[in-house]
């Protein structure tokens, strides 16, 4: 039987997707790098890290900022996520229906609509002062909303389709039963199982879903903004619609070279224990 | 199971009268236990998700003062928020339409057997980036590529073609498919790749062997067997583009009138109206969403018949 061949239509599409994907990344990347006509530096990168006089607000309290969010949303969907996909696999298998459903829930609830309601939720609860309300509801409601933490919390249920999926996707790949069984049969509590027998079984699940986390929160830029916080993605609004060009386009070629890192992580680990699957994080 | 195979133990172990009695309580603790585990994450998801959204369809029921009205979702029928929802749903089934036709016929040049395997890796690697690639910055790298003084349009102009005095602007409708296209076209590559991996060589061969041209192939096996997939993808498309909104207003600010554009500038308060404005259009968007996922999930099971 002969092959399929390449058709000239096969081969067109494909340089056209090239050219696509390439060309705006090739014009981010020459629009930062220019300093004059003809001259070309890296004075845009420069000045964007480095500069603090030109707006309220700036990369030295943003990025930060940023990268703890990634790493708290990264720790809190690990602590919340594991235990309870492996206890669904182990003891309540039926219940794998209502977690695929609620794990898509997120999808379906846009980013900007479940700002709205978090919002709103918390601000109303805040404001309830009466008797025992104002320890259980009006307190926790203010923290919540005093500072950034109301973004880590919400950033977890954004994640909450990939994460759920490449954990679902992680355990299913190994023996829980037996891997418990043993475990327990040598006399180790629950806490013991999942931090020393199940942690390590699910290194590239746990591993691939963080990567795909962090690049969601390095590019978040709707919770952030409805909410009134300065995270990266918020100060490279300001930047690219209102400040200079060239710091804007230096800024973009920063947040991609994230993205491009994370994603090939999680390619190179695929790699290694031999699983290969692109996931995606969804609208913005 | 393993809820039912705990209640029968104590009823077989107890043989006295007292026994259904202890053996009741028992159960119920181990339900507790079984259940309890459960508890953090089902509580998580209704305070940060499910609370959320009921508040959001209660206020959107709710007039300034807290009392019932349909007022809200009326007005979503009418003048501007009508036209917002018409030109979201305009734009969602464009970039839907130009991501899917794109996405497919790279991907369907792509899983060839002639074609090189590096094609494929480098391909789903990039299309894995650019799908996450959304957002501010992709709104920017169009501004330096087709913008007024972007890298692209600059290049022509030297070669004496002068698209912005032809009537072309990034930051319009076409611009914004242009744009959406960007992420739209990888997600579709990723989401139908393992379907059209899945079209098996053996029944190409077996239609031929039969006589079959190429589009009788295509007529009677192939698109019987890839629409739902195809549609499917589709739709999940027009969800992705539905719900953006940093991209259009990193690249549009509020010129162009899109659902998303007009709860944001409600909320940070760019002209007055009632909040509860902003709950109304958000219900409007899940409700439509919602439909979208349903029409999904009916094809994702029709398509599962044949892959398996």
């Amino acid at each position: 039987m002969k092959k399929a061949r390449l058709s000239p239509w096969d081969i067109a599409w494909l340089v056209f997707a090239a050219l696509y994907f390439l060309i705006p990344l090739y014009g981010t990347a020459e629009f930062s790098l220019e300093t004059g006509v003809g001259k070309y530096g890296i004075d845009a990168y420069q000045h964007v890290i480095g500069d603090t006089s030109l707006q309220q607000i700036d990369f030295k309290d943003t990025f930060p900022l940023s990268l703890k969010l990634a790493v708290a949303t990264v720790i809190l969907s690990i602590v919340l996520m594991v235990p309870t996909v492996y206890w669904v696999h182990l003891k309540l298998p039926r219940v794998r229906q209502i977690m695929d459903f609620v794990a898509t829930l997120p999808l379906v609830i846009p980013p900007i609509t479940l700002a709205v309601g978090i919002l709103q939720l918390f601000q109303a609860g805040s404001q309830q002062s009466r008797g025992p309300a104002q320890v259980l509801v009006a307190d926790p409601s203010s923290w919540l909303l005093s500072g950034p933490q109301i973004l880590a919390l919400s950033y977890v249920i954004l994640g909450l389709p990939f994460t759920y999926r490449s954990l679902d996707a992680g355990m299913r790949a190994i023996d829980l039963k037996t891997l418990t069984e043993a475990g327990q049969s040598m006399g180790a509590s629950w806490f013991t199982v999942l931090w020393r027998v199940i942690l390590p079984n699910l290194r590239f699940a746990i591993l691939s879903s963080a990567f795909l986390t962090v690049t969601l929160v390095m590019g978040e830029y709707t919770m952030a903004s409805i909410m009134l916080f300065n995270t990266f993605p918020t100060f490279m609004f300001v930047v690219t619609t209102g400040g200079d060009a060239h710091q804007g386009a230096a800024l973009a070629i920063i947040s991609l070279l994230l993205t491009w890192a994370a994603l090939l992580g999680i390619l190179l680990l695929g790699r290694k224990s031999g699983r290969r699957d692109t996931q995606i994080a969804g609208a913005r | 199971m393993a809820e039912v195979a705990e209640e029968r133990v104590p009823a077989l172990s107890g043989g006295m009268a007292v026994a259904p009695l202890r053996a009741r309580s028992r159960s119920t603790r181990a339900r507790t236990m079984l259940w309890l585990p459960m508890a953090p994450f089902f509580l998580y998801v209704v305070l940060f998700l499910v609370l959320p959204t009921i508040w959001l369809v209660v206020g959107a029921f709710q007039d300034t003062s807290g009392s019932f009205t349909t007022s809200n979702m009326r007005s979503l029928f009418q003048g501007g928020n009508l036209d917002a929802y018409k030109t979201s749903i305009e734009l969602s089934l464009a970039t839907a339409l130009t991501g899917s036709v794109f996405g497919f016929f790279v991907a369907y040049a792509m899983v060839k057997d002639g074609a090189p395997r590096w094609i494929r890796a480098l391909l789903s690697t990039f299309a894995g980036v650019a799908a996450n690639f959304a957002g501010v910055p992709l709104a920017f790298a169009f501004v330096a590529t087709l913008g007024t003084t972007g890298v692209v349009t600059v290049l022509l102009n030297n070669h004496g073609l002068h698209i912005y005095q032809s009537g072309f602007t990034v930051y319009s409708f076409g611009g914004l498919v242009l744009v959406y296209t960007y992420f739209q076209m990888p997600l579709m590559l990723l989401v139908i790749s393992p379907a059209l991996d899945g079209l098996r060589r053996e029944w190409r061969e077996a239609a031929v062997s039969l006589g079959a041209s190429g589009q009788q192939f295509w007529r009677w096996v192939g698109l019987p067997i890839l629409w739902p997939s195809l549609f499917g993808a589709a739709v999940l498309l027009f969800g992705s583009a539905f719900s953006a909104y940093a991209t259009t207003v990193a690249l549009v600010g509020s010129q162009i009138n899109l659902v998303p554009i007009k709860i944001g500038s409600i909320l940070s308060g760019d002209f007055a109206a009632d909040p509860n404005q902003a709950n109304a259009l958000a219900v409007g968007m899940i409700v439509i969403i919602a439909a979208v996922m349903v029409v999904y999930a009916v094809l994702q099971r029709r398509s599962n018949r044949w892959f398996r």
